[in-house]
């Protein structure tokens, strides 16, 4: 098992190697500059700049020049904040959307599972219907829609809930964890709800049920550690999804999260943000696929029992 | 090649209850009522999206900017826009673009991310390890910068904006299928017809895939409205459809803005968006149900 | 069955309880302001003197050297002093740093005497040495500083900053002791006091710039929180990335006795509806904008908040005057007059903006420009005839470029549908993100594209400029060698203001007679503004002096 994960994490270095080298001449690829705006630049200052970022020289120098600052930890200076480096504003905005997506998660599975598996005991009937056509709402309502009308009733109508900010006021937390979380809760519903059904059917747990076990166990000791399999797998994915697709959440309620800085780094071509957010997403995207292939494995028993013939 | 084609269509003769399959779900389905409303629903809002041009009693650019954006009439049954535009007729033209979307890039989506995901998934080893760290690359590249790419490269068009949307969209299929078809390959079935000597391309098309359609179909149900709303995100972009010409995404992202004004704005998009949906993913479960290979057995 | 089953649900609500009490603990975490008396951050503002300000954007930096945003000028112009200051309502010039000025019989020597209680923020005395390191430092041409430019009517200032030459004591700004400034103009500038008001033109602290790098250092960390040195009548304070800047009264201020303010944060409000929503929560004084589709609504229920005031800006579309069929003048004529900017204004623009006909706004201080057209279908269908087009046949599909933002779209689509239904041509509409979008207009790759102009400084030469031949900002291939005379050579040298105007109706006209650009409105500035804000009014450069703001606590809106 341990020379599993060993081999794993040797791959991931050529994985962000690989997506650094590509972003970093995709960027560069696209149109427009970090530089252009609404009023023309002056070509002496347009070179002044260049120059200020060493976008003067030739391309395979400032990628060098890029891995060897990279290797000694320093990401550079953000195009668009001068005066920042971007690992200064990914460590800004990380914790904020870490915790933001942790919120949102525990919603994600709590609901998420809970209905899935509520659903999938009882197929076909209301037990069923119920709680998936709950979970569809998250599907149906997109967070550029479910925000703004959330805000609405609960921070306006009802005034039970601040309408923006993080950690300012008692309460600004609530809103965004959901509208986050609902999304990813309808996809966790409906992955569990199928996964269940394809499990409670298997003849291992019907030889359980022979034996004589209650249904609970049946349930919980045996169905759920198969049936959630695909929400596992899912898993991965979505945490490093969330991270990057925050955004729309914290643009709509004023989070200074990573997000924001993903989004915004694109669109203002900042050239050393949208790589140092991207190989800091990469790294996640890798360590969450892997965690949550290890766990798939765990669950699996048939291979769990191939780890063990491997070890 | 030759032999390629020949070992699949003897692999087809050998199996004979592959037809059967497809005809067994077919009758499961039909006792499904749920899913036999959802497929009507979802026929119905196919047909008349279909119709549009002929039916629909004003055409979707169509202003009267004097009327404005006014509450739903006898004349506008839905209501205008603040163009003063139909809001029935935008949302009869809008469902075209947003099933199209939604079908053919799920369409790509699913044929990329089925065979991807099955062959990495059966292989194993080398390739597998290759295949799925090619998969971490795709997450992890900059989306937004890609398309903006994409759109340099080839101009806007349909066609570009559902590669685009595939191109994302099959990652995350190919990785359910992978994990689905790993934990398939050890089971005694597939192993027997391992022992029989059949092709791989024998064994995953015939024996694997149709056991990993059940999370396949409702991985499916979920990944259409997300197309769908990615489709409104891509047109911000500039890439994808351009006014007057609008999709459910788009129109319910104009309808957030003015809310409480223009409620029905929101509402009626969000209903046809929200009714298709249900039906989509009712008619999802019943073929789930229907494709449940261990279910024939009861 | 069913009996077994039923004991699964129960076990699942204890989970669920216990997400949603983890969730309640976590969000329960942050704790600080606001909320716990009971109330909003505004009204808690008003108590304290705290300007809770609605700012659009995030500041990209708060170097005013460097920055060239609006957003970034709110704060920047509360951080630092100039040599002259605007008076809030007329926007006439009034003593900041300098109390007084003389301005010599030819228009092209100013002196400065400065006041000799103006303090940095650290103790330090504003001297005039200051403003001439200031100037050097902006002109540097390593520094990259896009609006170097505003310096250029210096003597010399253009040729230092291009590297041409490299004694700064050629450029005509001078010290001559420690409180009068001395500067020489190439030629009468009439608007250079407006331009003193400007961030470019701003004193920066050399002891600071220089304890955190060099001077032509763009990336020096020397303008954040704990570091920057300014002489401003605030501080700043707190500076969270896309959260809020905070500033501070300055105590060592020259004129802090009379600063009402004790505090202003900015928020940057990005998302309009978000915006919208903070301001009705309580928890924003001011917005930067007003949703469109919610002006009627908020006239009729709140009118004393809704602040709408005509914007020195114009918002126009521009041809490409290098391709075909736009290179002829006859279509963009009838392209221009088949807008109906009357019915457009109305409805699309609810009624808040001004139809335009040229480029300059009305009353540019006291400039109108020229109406050589108006909306006139039946005229533009004979010049589209003309052209070769009659009934718009043969005319080929063509590009409308905007960039993506709803109220562009609206606009777009509106004229879409003019076109198509007066003179039967085929327009299509073409978003494009904000980047690509700048590219595509400096490459001339476009057939039409919406442009807006915002005035740097109350003068027609702020919007005229833009169309010399081949300048930076022209885009359209328009080019006049009588419009370039005035407005490069005449004008500048004209001291008289009639005269000077005179000369710019001639110029407005010929740009306006060949319609290189398509004016269709005069911008407005939209905020709502709390009723306890006082001593901001409106005014057309959308300036805010926070000088002289103060809050009233017994107002409410109650």
């Amino acid at each position: 098992m341990w020379r599993f994960i060993g081999f794993r994490t040797l791959q991931a270095i050529p994985v962000i190697f690989v997506v650094i080298t590509v972003t970093f001449f995709l960027v560069r690829a696209a149109p427009g500059g970090p530089f252009d705006d609404e009023k023309a630049v002056s070509p002496q200052v347009q070179a002044a700049l260049e120059a200020q970022y060493r976008l003067d020289l030739p391309m395979h120098e400032q990628y060098f020049a890029y891995l060897a600052d990279l290797l000694r930890g320093d990401m550079g200076p953000s195009f668009n904040y001068p005066g920042r480096s971007v690992d200064e504003l990914i460590f800004q905005g990380l914790p904020i959307t870490a915790e933001l997506g942790f919120y949102a998660l525990l919603v994600a599975v709590g609901i998420g599972v809970l209905s899935g598996v509520i659903a999938s005991l009882r197929p076909n009937t209301v037990q069923d219907y119920v709680p998936m056509s709950l979970a569809m709402i998250g599907i149906c309502m997109p967070s550029f829609l479910l925000g703004p009308l959330m805000v609405l009733v609960f921070g306006i109508w009802l005034d039970w809930l601040p309408v923006s900010g993080w950690d300012q006021s008692s309460g600004d937390k609530v809103l965004p964890s959901i509208t986050l979380g609902a999304m990813y809760a309808a996809y966790i519903a409906r992955l569990s709800r199928s996964g269940m059904l394809e499990v409670m059917s298997q003849d291992y747990l019907r030889t359980a049920r022979a034996k004589g076990l209650p249904e609970r166990v049946v349930v919980i000791k045996h169905a759920l550690r198969a049936g959630l399999l695909p929400v596992i797998s899912y898993l991965g994915p979505a945490f490093a999804g969330l991270l990057s697709g925050s955004f729309v959440v914290e643009t709509i309620f004023q989070i200074p999260g990573l997000g924001r800085f993903y989004v915004q780094a694109a669109f203002n071509r900042d050239y050393t943000m949208i790589l140092g957010t991207t190989t800091f997403l990469a790294t996640l995207i890798v360590v969450f696929n892997l965690l949550s292939d290890f766990l798939a494995a765990w669950l699996n028993p048939r291979l769990r029992y191939q780890f063990q013939k491997g070890k | 090649m030759s032999e390629t084609t020949q070992t699949l269509t003897e692999s087809a003769e050998a199996m004979p209850r592959g037809v059967s399959l497809w005809q067994d779900a077919w009758v499961r389905l039909r006792k499904n009522k749920l899913a036999m409303i959802g497929l009507g629903i979802l026929g119905f809002v196919i047909v008349i999206c279909v119709l549009a041009p002929w039916i629909m009693p004003y055409g979707y650019e169509e202003q009267d900017l004097r009327l404005g954006a006014s509450a739903p009439s006898a004349a506008h049954w839905l209501g205008t826009d603040t163009f003063g535009r139909d809001l029935l007729t935008r949302i009869v033209y809008g469902g075209r673009v947003s099933l199209m979307v939604g079908f053919i890039a799920t369409a790509v989506a699913l044929l990329v991310g089925v065979s991807y995901g099955a062959i990495a998934g059966y292989v194993g080893g080398r390739v597998d390890a290759i295949m799925m760290r090619l998969v971490d690359i795709f997450y992890a590249l900059p989306f937004m910068i890609f398309i903006i790419l994409l759109m340099v490269v080839f101009g806007r068009n349909l066609f570009l904006l559902f590669l685009a949307i595939g191109a994302v969209e099959w990652l995350t299929m190919a990785r359910i299928v992978r994990g689905q078809v790993q934990s398939l390959r050890q089971q005694e079935f597939v192993e027997a017809a391992i022992s029989l000597g059949l092709p791989p391309t024998a064994i995953i098309f015939r024996h694997v895939i149709p056991n990993v359609l059940g999370p396949v179909v409702v991985y499916t149900t979920l990944t259409i409205p997300q197309v769908m709303l990615l489709e409104a995100f891509l047109s911000f972009l500039g890439l994808g459809i351009q006014p007057p010409m609008s999709s459910w995404g788009l129109l319910i992202s104009y309808g957030v803005e003015s809310m409480e004004e223009y409620p029905w704005l929101l509402i009626f998009p969000g209903l046809a968006l929200s009714l298709t949906l249900f039906s989509l993913n009712f008619l999802g479960d019943g073929l789930r149900d229907a494709f449940d290979p261990k279910a024939s057995k009861d | 069955m069913t009996t077994r089953i039923s004991r699964l649900p129960r076990g699942g609500r204890n989970w669920l309880v216990l997400a949603v009490l983890a969730l309640l603990v976590g969000c329960s975490g942050g704790e600080d302001g606001g909320g716990s008396s009971g109330l909003t951050r505004v009204e808690q503002g008003n108590l304290d003197g705290v300007l809770h300000f609605g700012n659009g954007v995030e500041p990209e930096g708060l170097d005013p050297h460097i920055v060239t945003g609006v957003a970034e000028n709110k704060i920047v112009s509360a951080l630092f002093e100039g040599l002259v200051a605007k008076h809030p309502e007329t926007l006439e010039p009034e003593p900041g740093v300098a109390e007084s000025w003389e301005i010599a019989e030819d228009g092209k020597l100013y002196t400065f005497h400065l006041r000799q209680d103006a303090r940095w923020t650290n103790g330090d005395a504003v001297t005039a040495e200051d403003f001439v390191w200031s100037w050097k430092r902006i002109l540097t041409p390593e520094l990259g500083a896009q609006y170097n430019y505003n310096l250029f009517s210096v003597v010399n200032a253009e040729r230092y900053a291009n590297g041409e030459i490299n004694d700064f004591d050629l450029v005509g700004v001078k010290a001559l002791d420690d409180y009068t400034l001395q500067v020489q103009l190439n030629s009468p500038t009439p608007y250079f006091l407006q331009l003193l008001d400007h961030y470019s033109t701003f004193p920066v602290h050399r002891p600071t710039i220089e304890e955190f790098g060099s001077i032509s250092d763009r990336l020096s960390p020397w303008a954040r929180v704990g570091n920057i040195v300014g002489n401003g009548a605030f501080t700043l304070t707190e500076w969270q990335i896309n959260s809020h800047v905070r500033v501070e009264k300055n105590p060592n201020y020259w004129n802090a006795d009379n600063i009402r303010l004790n505090a202003i944060v900015y928020y940057p409000t990005e998302n309009l509806v978000t915006e919208d929503r903070m301001y009705r929560d309580g928890q924003l004084h001011h917005t930067q904008e007003i949703v469109l589709d919610k002006i009627p609504v908020y006239q009729q229920e709140i009118p004393e908040q809704v602040k709408i005031t005509p914007w020195l800006g114009t918002y126009f579309y521009m041809f490409n005057t290098t391709r075909p069929p736009f290179d002829d003048v006859r279509v963009r004529k009838a392209l221009a007059m088949t807008v109906d900017r009357d019915l457009l204004v109305e409805t699309v623009m609810q009624g808040i903006v001004e139809p335009a006909y040229a480029l300059v706004p009305p009353d540019t201080l006291g400039y109108f420009p020229p109406k050589t057209f108006d909306y006139d279908p039946e005229r533009a269908r004979e010049l589209l005839a003309e052209a070769g087009y009659p009934d718009g046949e043969g005319f080929p599909a063509f590009d409308v470029l905007y960039n993506t933002q709803e109220s562009h779209r609206r606009l777009a689509v509106a004229l879409q549908q003019m076109w198509a239904s007066e003179l039967n041509i085929p327009a299509q509409l073409v978003n494009q993100e904000w980047k690509v979008y700048l590219e595509n207009q400096d490459n001339m790759n476009y057939d039409v594209s919406r442009r807006g102009w915002i005035g740097d400084y109350v003068d027609p030469n702020t919007f005229l400029d833009m169309y010399v031949t081949d300048g930076g900002n022209n885009k359209t291939g328009f080019s006049s060698e009588r419009y370039d005379e005035i407005i490069l050579r005449e004008a500048p040298a004209t001291l008289d203001r009639e005269a000077r105007y005179e000369l710019y109706r001639e110029a407005e006209t010929l740009l306006m007679e060949s319609m290189a650009i398509l004016p269709i409105y005069t911008y407005s500035t939209k905020h709502l503004t709390h009723p306890s804000v006082k001593g901001k009014p409106s005014n057309i450069m959308d300036h805010v002096n926070f000088n002289h703001i103060w809050l009233d606590p017994t107002v409410t809106t109650e």
